[in-house]
Formats: structure tokens, sequence, C-alpha cells
């Protein structure tokens, strides 16, 4: 198996889908000789050719209004953002098109909106944020967040086949980050199925995108520790695999919720309150959450580590809630 | 340093009967100011002691300059993200600039913002947000209430022609028609918006053209000629400041750097820096008023260092400053 980044593995996934059915196409800002700006797409415009990765113009709306089109007339667009921040430009066609087309007119909306999201990387309010709240709060819409390589490869290809619209996020910290053997070819990871990244048996973390690393983090640091800490990837939100996190709560009885995103209704409040409406008779502590401060993400470092959820947030709630 | 007169053969500059000599040379410092403040910061960035992108408006410089000159101080300006120039020509200090830019301890933004993001209300200049596009109604807006409470003041905003493609383009100067608002909007035209070339950007010949569409006057101009470009702005502004309602101008030019600076550009033809590198905007103006006498070669070298001298000094010693606290993330959410 050859060794992949995350960005690789979903070049890779990209790739393998065009390959394999010509009605894939890509479109999105500087993606064809370019390669866009994280160089995700750079070769394709070489195979494919510039009908099936088309460079537009800075017009978001544009960009998934026409994936839904393309969409509705046969087609299987893959639509990139440059940075998911301006994602906010396509907002309607997003929730009020494709959201409510399967609902309405009972007719498939098979399209990928993908792109980096994030932050850590000093790039300030614009360029850092996680929106994935925004859509999995509407129904209609699958909400994707990969953390590995192999996963993201698999993840994507699903998302590709599916005939729903995915939003597919990539934290852009992991794009060279993380390296791991990713599957040749054929390779499908079912959308809403969680993954246990280490067995525990004292505490669950429950993650998603970037979150996943810092609560393996966090878990080999409590080892040292003589705790067992579970980590769970839920790899989507939409839809969300209830049966993994609620087994892996029944086992551990201890529950810390983590992800990148500011707190305020995050996607972790739906999941402390799916464990408290069905699993609380397991609970032995109150299910903790470890989310970004409820502010823009600041630019200067201090202020957006200060911003940010961090290892040692989580240790040290991980650490309270093992001790309750 | 750079040399003060190009030697291949530049286009002469059409002088207006709008400036006297000592605005010209006002002109020349604010512009030689925005170029250096690239040529230092390139060079920071270079060694990797910048902070965040470095956004060379090199090309850029006769459009910012020669178009904020045109205000009155009451007068408000939404920059763009290659506008420094006309920072400077709003009398923003240096300092604040690059306190800013590399968002540290005492910028106005406290560190959650930087670059030209700032606003300074002091000074009617409010920053743009990174969504292109996003500030076009803004300032519509902005213009409309000075409109419903008054007072005579015009709000000049900027785009590139690649934000030009955005919706809110439209929905914003298509407002701006239809309130007749005190507003002038400018389209820097620099051939690319980063990799895209203008071909794959819009298919219309001149985006001026879309003025007749809004109901509004539109031209295209010489980006690089900062006379024309205060020329065709005054008359915009006297338009908008007499209730005549929006104008759109379309200047021409070539961003002579990579998108930012860790962009090489090699997707840009040669040849095409080669054509706009005889039509620098600044070279050109230091011709005009060399050859015009207006100023000596020495005086204009003279100025160049100074204003190098007190650019370096100035981006050094902000350097050395620390980021803001931590604590401050935590401020100002809502107030
Ligand atoms: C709505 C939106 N989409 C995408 C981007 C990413 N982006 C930043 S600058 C840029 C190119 C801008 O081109 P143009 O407007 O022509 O200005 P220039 O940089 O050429 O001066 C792009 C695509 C953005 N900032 N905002
Ligand atoms: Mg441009």
């Amino acid at each position: 198996m050859p060794t992949m980044t995350l960005l690789q593995a979903i070049s890779d996934a990209l790739r393998y889908e065009m390959r394999r059915d010509e009605r894939v196409f890509l479109l999105g800002e500087d993606i064809a000789e370019f390669g866009g700006a994280f160089k995700v797409t750079k070769g394709f415009v070489e195979e494919f050719g510039k009908q099936r990765v088309i460079n537009t113009p800075i017009s978001e709306a544009a960009i998934i209004g026409g994936a839904i089109g393309a969409a509705l007339n046969g087609l299987i667009p893959v639509a990139e953002m440059q940075f998911m921040d301006f994602i906010t430009n396509g907002f309607n066609q997003l929730v009020n098109v494709a959201a409510t087309t399967a609902y309405r007119w009972g007719l498939p909306v098979p399209i990928v909106v993908r792109g980096p999201v994030g932050g850590g990387m000093s790039a300030g309010p614009f360029h850092s944020r996680s929106a994935e709240a925004w859509f999995a709060h509407t129904p209609g819409l699958k909400v994707v967040f990969p953390a590995f390589p192999a996963d993201a490869k698999g993840l994507l290809i699903a998302a590709i086949r599916d005939p729903n619209p995915v939003l597919f996020f990539e934290h852009k910290g992991l794009y060279r980050k993380i390296r791991e053997d990713v599957p040749e070819g054929e390779h499908v990871v079912p959308l809403g199925t969680a993954r246990i990244v280490r067995p525990g048996a004292d505490l669950s973390i429950i993650a998603y995108g970037r979150m996943v690393h810092i609560a393996l983090e966090v878990a080999a640091r409590l080892e040292d520790e003589g705790a067992s800490v579970e980590v769970v990837d839920i790899r989507t939100l939409v839809p969300f695999d209830e049966a993994t996190v609620f087994d892996s709560v029944k086992r551990t009885n201890r529950v810390v919720i983590t992800h990148e995103a500011t707190l305020t209704a995050g996607f972790g409040a739906e999941i402390a309150a799916r464990i408290a409406d069905k699993a609380f008779e397991y609970l032995d502590a109150p299910i903790r959450r470890v989310a970004a401060f409820d502010a823009p993400v600041p630019m200067a470092p201090p202020l957006e580590q200060a911003m940010l959820p961090s290892a040692e947030k989580l240790l040290d709630t991980c650490r309270q809630v093992l001790e309750y | 340093m750079a040399d003060v007169v190009a030697t291949a053969e530049i286009p002469e500059i059409v002088p207006t009967s709008l400036l006297n000599d000592q605005q010209r040379v006002a002109l020349l410092r604010w512009m030689l100011h925005a170029r250096i403040f690239d040529e230092v910061t390139i060079r920071l960035y270079r060694q990797g002691k910048m902070f965040g992108s470095v956004f060379a408006q090199i090309g850029h410089e006769a459009i910012s300059v020669g178009s904020a000159a045109v205000l009155q101080p009451e007068d408000a300006i939404f920059p763009m993200h290659r506008d420094l120039g006309a920072h400077f020509v709003r009398g923003v200090p240096l300092r604040t600039i690059a306190l800013n830019h590399l968002a540290r301890q005492g910028s106005m933004m406290r560190g959650t913002d930087g670059t030209g993001h700032y606003a300074d209300p002091q000074r009617k200049l409010y920053g743009n947000i990174s969504h292109l596009g996003a500030m076009i109604p803004v300032a519509v807006g902005y213009a409309l209430a000075a409109q419903l409470k008054g007072e005579p003041i015009v709000v000049l905003n900027y785009i590139g022609e690649g934000g030009a493609q955005t919706g809110e383009f439209h929905e914003g100067l298509n407002f701006a028609a239809v309130r007749k608002a005190p507003f002038v909007l400018i389209i820097e035209n620099n051939q690319y918006a980063y990799s895209t070339p203008t071909t794959e950007e819009y298919a219309c010949k001149k985006l001026s053209d879309r003025a007749i569409g809004y109901g509004i006057p539109g031209e295209t101009i010489d980006g690089t000629d900062v006379e024309r470009v205060y020329e065709a702005t005054f008359y915009a502004v006297e338009r908008a400041r007499n209730g005549e309602g929006p104008s759109l101008i379309e200047a021409i030019c070539m961003r002579m750097r990579g998108h930012a600076e860790h962009d090489n550009a090699s997707y840009v033809p040669r040849e095409l820096l080669e054509y706009w590198k005889k039509r620098d905007p600044l070279l050109r103006y230091q011709r005009f008023l060399i050859d015009n006498g207006i100023l000596s070669e020495a005086e204009i070298q003279q100025m160049r260092r100074e204003i190098e001298a007190e650019t370096v000094r100035v981006l050094d010693d902000v350097l050395q400053l620390p980021f803001p606290p931590a604590e401050e993330a935590f401020k100002n959410v809502f107030l």
C-alpha cells in the first residue's frame, strides 16, 4: 500500500472517481493549470482536460448553484472552495436549493462541496473557520470531516457516489502533516460510520477532524497517568453513527466531546444531548465538551492559541471527568 | 535601490489641469510610500521575518493614490487588498499601518486580524475582509446613510476584477444606482485573479461596459497614469457629490508580483510582464516630474532614501514588539 498524506489521499480519491466514471467533473477557483491553492488537483487538467477541470470566476454561488444544476442534468460535480470560509457566498444554494431538492422533487443532487478548513496557522478570521455546524443543522445535507488519509479517500469516494449533497471538510493543518498507508484503487468508507481509533476502558473522547489527533496525544499522556482512554473518530456528522458512540460510552461510562469549532450550538452539543437522552444511565460523570471559545478565529498566535481548543485544555477536562 | 527612471520607452503621462505641482509631489510621495512598503516587506518575507501574507501592490500605486487623493477628509474610503497607497493618502501613520499589518501589540485590531483589514473611523477608512466583494454593499450603505442624513460626502470603494465576479458586486452597485447613492467604485483590473487570467473571469470586452446595465456612467482608464486616475475619479466624485449618483471606473494595470509573495506567478507570460514593466506607474510619473522640471532626479532619490529609511526603521521596530496578550482573544465579541 502506498503511503499518502491527507492531501494526496484526497487527490487519489478524486482521480480514481474521475477515471472510473466520466460523469464526475471538478469546478472551482484556480483548480486547472494551477492545481488549486493547496495543489489538490495538480496534474488533473493534463489528464482530464479543461472540460472536466473547470476554472471558475470568483463566484461561489455560481459554483455551487452550477454544480446543483449539472447534477440535475445527470453529472456528478465536485466543487472546490478555495477555503471553506468562502462557502458562505454559496450558502443560499446549499441550504435552500441543494438541501430541499430530494424532499420536494424526489430528485437526487449528487454534488460534493469540498475544501480546506480550520485554524492554527495565524490565517485570521476569514481563512480559519470551522463551519460544519451550520450545515449539520440543515436537514438534507450530509457532512463529512475526515482525520486520516485512508478515511479521507474512502469517505470522499463514498461522498461522490452518494445521491445527496455532501459537504466534505478537510483540515488544512492535517493536509501534509498526517501520513499513512492508503489502499490503492477501490476503497469505500460508508458515510455514517464512526471508528474507534484507540480502544480504552475508562473514558471516551468523541472527536472529529484535527481534534482526533489531539485526542490521541491526550490519550497517550493519560495512559502514563494510569487511565485507559478510548478515542472515537465520528468521521461523519451527518449521518451520525449513534451506535458506535453509545456503545463506547456504555463501556467507559465517561465522555468528553471535542471539536475545533466554537462551543455554542456546535456539533458537540448535539452529541452530548443524544448521549444524555439515550445513554444517561450508563454515565458516571457529567458529559463535558472542549471546543473553541465563542469568538471569530483571531490572527496573532497568542490569541489564536487561547481561542482554539488545545491538548492542555482537553487533558485538563479529561482529568476532571476521570476524577469525578 | 531601484532606478528612478525606466530606460525603456514609456508612454507619456497626460497631465490634468486639476492638479498643481505641489499636489503632484504629494502624489509621488504617497506612491513611493506604497512601493517602498512592498519592497521592504518582500525583503522581510524572504528573510522569514514577516508575519502573515504579503500582497504586493506593485503596479497598482497610481490607482489607489490617484483616486484617494481626490477625496475630502469627510469622505469615506473602503480600500481593497492592494491599496496601501490609499492608507498613506488618508494620513494613516506608517507605524499604525505596520502594527495592524503585523498584528502586534498596540494595533487597532488588537491582534484579532492583520494586513490592511483594520478600520480607522477618524480617517473614515474602513478596511476590507478577505471575502471579495463583501464590502461593496457595506460601502453603498455608508453612502446611503450620508444621503439620508443630508451630508454631502462621497464613498470611494475598490474591488479587483476577480472580486467583480461576485454576487455582492452586482447587488451593491445596482442598489447604489437605484438610490443614486454618492458612491464611486473602482475596479482594479490587474489581468489576474490569483492564477486565473481575465479570459476565464468574464466575457465582456470592458468591465466598465457593465455600467450601462446599471444605468450609471462607466469608463475604462489607464491605471498606471496617476494623473488620469485622479481626473477620472475627480469627475465621478463631483457627480456623486452633486446628487447624480454612482459611477464605475475600471482602471487597467498589471499585478507585477505573485498573488502574494508565496506565489512565484510562473503562470504569467514573461512578455506580459515586460510590456507592463515599461508602464510602471511610479517610473512613468517620475519621468514626467523630471521632464517637466517639477522635481530633479536628485530630489527624487533623496525622497526615496528618506522614505526607505523610515519604512525600514518602523517595520524593524514593530517587528520587535510582542503580539498582543492572549486575553485579547476573549474581549469584544460583543460590546
Ligand atoms: C469570495 C471569495 N472567494 C475566494 C477568495 C480567495 N481569493 C483571495 S484573493 C483571490 C483573487 C482575487 O483577484 P482580484 O479580485 O482580481 O484581486 P487581485 O488579487 O488580482 O488584486 C481569491 C480567489 C476570496 N478571498 N473571496
Ligand atoms: Mg486581479
